[in-house]
């Protein structure tokens, strides 16, 4: 029983403790990005890992996406003789919830974890120590850009992964499920507004922070050799889509 | 000058650093000389603040850095260099791009100036042709020696070595011991170094410190260091499995 206490106690110590730094991490990298000199081409080289390196994989996602929302709505809206609104309902699920989500967890698949890995692997080498003892805060230099890359990259993705996964349902609607391309359009544009769009790129901006914020945690903190490093990606992964999901519904639920 | 105070620090229940005082003089080179896993890297990064004392001071110039906020101590760092035990480039820049990156962080030198100030300090450490290669691609002996330019590049009042000839070849060993003493007596800088390197040490050291059991327990010039009679120091300085210091 009182190990059983003991253990939890530990947790808890170790779950206030793992806030507490990740808050402290993203209070200083904030405070940096308004301090100069900025680090401009470390933010565009980061910008350019999470953005443009992510866009083939988000566009393959997103336009699959909407091919199967298109065919899924379509089988559910037959049922009730409404299947020209299957364009309305592809666009405003990737809108909404969708693009954002699937843009995020993709993102975090692929930049949080290589983010961990660089971070961890300069932590374990004494990189991050070097960069210290040469007078440069390491906060500024390496977590600043990969923050404010999240923060503006997740977003441009996340529209971009609207606008292919509502091509793909167009393109299955029109082709495969014989729906009128103008009456496709046309509900599209009457049901769906820039609110929706505006809507998912709320929550898009959220998810770049915490994608960012829990890879250059994991990363930064990172110790015990390759074996930690191994670990601070499968964390960045695991934490960042867990984080992503849940936050997803409490977002949700307060913008409903 | 820099003092160290009383300097303790444990990690969990583990006494590394029990005391440490030492006082390092400017101008000269100390070498501080112990076991491997004594605490000789633990006891250089507090120096540069990596790690914070439990209790202790160590003073630069009469200020103690373990007090310091986070301003004032970054312009106390921008006096020191420091070259790392496995060098600690960064492999996400060329060898170029690792030497000039004080320089173009701290100073407003063009490109143009900066490397020419590279190529001039990888020659000195006698490293030619080597500005576009990637850390990667690097002997280890050669990386010391990258991380070594990196290290004087600013031209730092205190340069500090960990280990700078652990894991090289004899002759490279050598050439590095050549290089420190070179570059030391040229600035007049005030090198600290730490090894278990006995030819190092004799080669390079103005003054020795022998650090043993979590306190220095001899501290003096390196002829005085020859002659003394503390059977730990004689032990280790013959390098001999018989005597005081227990082989675990
Ligand atoms: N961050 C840390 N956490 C826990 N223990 C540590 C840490 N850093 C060092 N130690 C412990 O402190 C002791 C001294 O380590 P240190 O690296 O200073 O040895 P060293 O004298 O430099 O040895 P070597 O000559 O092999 O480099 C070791 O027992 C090590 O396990
Ligand atoms: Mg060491």
């Amino acid at each position: 029983m009182r190990e059983l206490f003991e253990r939890l106690g530990r947790m808890a110590v170790t779950a206030v403790t793992v806030t507490g730094n990740m808050f402290l991490i993203l209070a200083q990298a904030v405070y940096f990005i308004f301090i100069p000199p900025y680090k401009l081409r470390n933010i565009v080289k980061q910008m350019e890992f999470v953005g443009v390196k992510s866009l083939f994989v988000v566009i393959l996602t997103g336009s699959f996406t909407g091919m199967v929302l298109a065919m899924q709505s379509f089988n559910a809206l037959k049922r009730f003789g409404a299947e020209s609104l299957v364009g309305p309902t592809v666009a405003l699920s990737m809108a909404r919830e969708l693009g954002p989500v699937l843009t995020a967890l993709m993102v975090t698949g692929r930049a949080g974890s290589a983010m961990a890995t660089e971070l961890g692997t300069m932590r374990v080498t004494e990189q991050i120590d070097a960069l210290y003892t040469m007078a440069i805060n390491p906060v500024k230099y390496l977590i600043t850009p990969r923050i404010v890359a999240g923060l503006s990259m997740l977003p441009i993705l996340t529209v971009i992964t609207d606008f292919v996964g509502v091509i793909g349902g167009y393109f299955v609607g029109v082709t495969l499920l014989n729906i009128n391309p103008g009456v496709y359009i046309g509900r599209t544009v009457d049901f769906v507004n820039v609110d929706d769009i505006m809507y998912g790129v709320t929550k898009s901006f959220f998810f770049g922070l915490i994608i960012t914020l829990v890879a250059s945690y994991q990363g930064f903190y990172t110790t015990g050799g390759a074996e930690g490093v191994g670990r601070a990606a499968t964390n960045a992964v695991v934490v960042g889509c867990v984080l992503i999901l849940v936050s997803d519904y409490i977002l949700t639920s307060i913008m409903f | 000058m820099i003092e160290i105070i009383d300097l303790k620090k444990s990690f969990n229940v583990k006494v590394v650093l029990d005391g440490v005082d030492l006082a390092i003089e400017d101008g000269k080179t100390t070498v501080i000389i112990g076991r491997s896993g004594v605490g000789k890297s633990v006891l250089i990064k507090h120096i540069v603040g990596l790690l914070k004392p439990d209790s202790g001071k160590i003073l630069v110039d009469g200020k103690d850095i373990t007090k310091m906020g986070e301003r004032e101590f970054t312009e106390v760092l921008k006096r020191f260099g420091m070259l790392f035990q496995g060098a600690a480039l960064f492999d996400s820049m060329t060898v170029a791009g690792n030497v000039g990156f004080p320089l173009k962080e701290h100073t407003d030198l063009a490109d143009k100036d900066i490397r020419g100030i590279v190529t001039e300090k990888l020659r000195r450490v006698g490293l030619v042709g080597v500005e576009d290669m990637m850390p990667a691609d690097l002997s280890g002996g050669m990386k010391k020696r990258v991380g070594l330019a990196r290290a004087i590049v600013m031209d730092p009042e205190i340069v500090l070595f960990d280990e700078p000839t652990t894991g090289l070849d004899p002759i490279m060993s050598d050439s590095i011991a050549n290089l420190m003493s070179e570059t030391q007596k040229a600035l007049k800088t005030t090198y600290i170094a730490i090894t278990h390197d006995i030819a190092l040490t004799y080669k390079i050291a103005d003054m020795v410190a022998m650090i043993y059991e979590g306190k220095i327990i001899e501290h003096g010039a390196v002829e005085e260091m020859k002659k003394n009679a503390n059977p730990v120091l004689r032990q280790f300085l013959a390098g001999s499995a018989q005597g005081p210091i227990k082989v675990y």
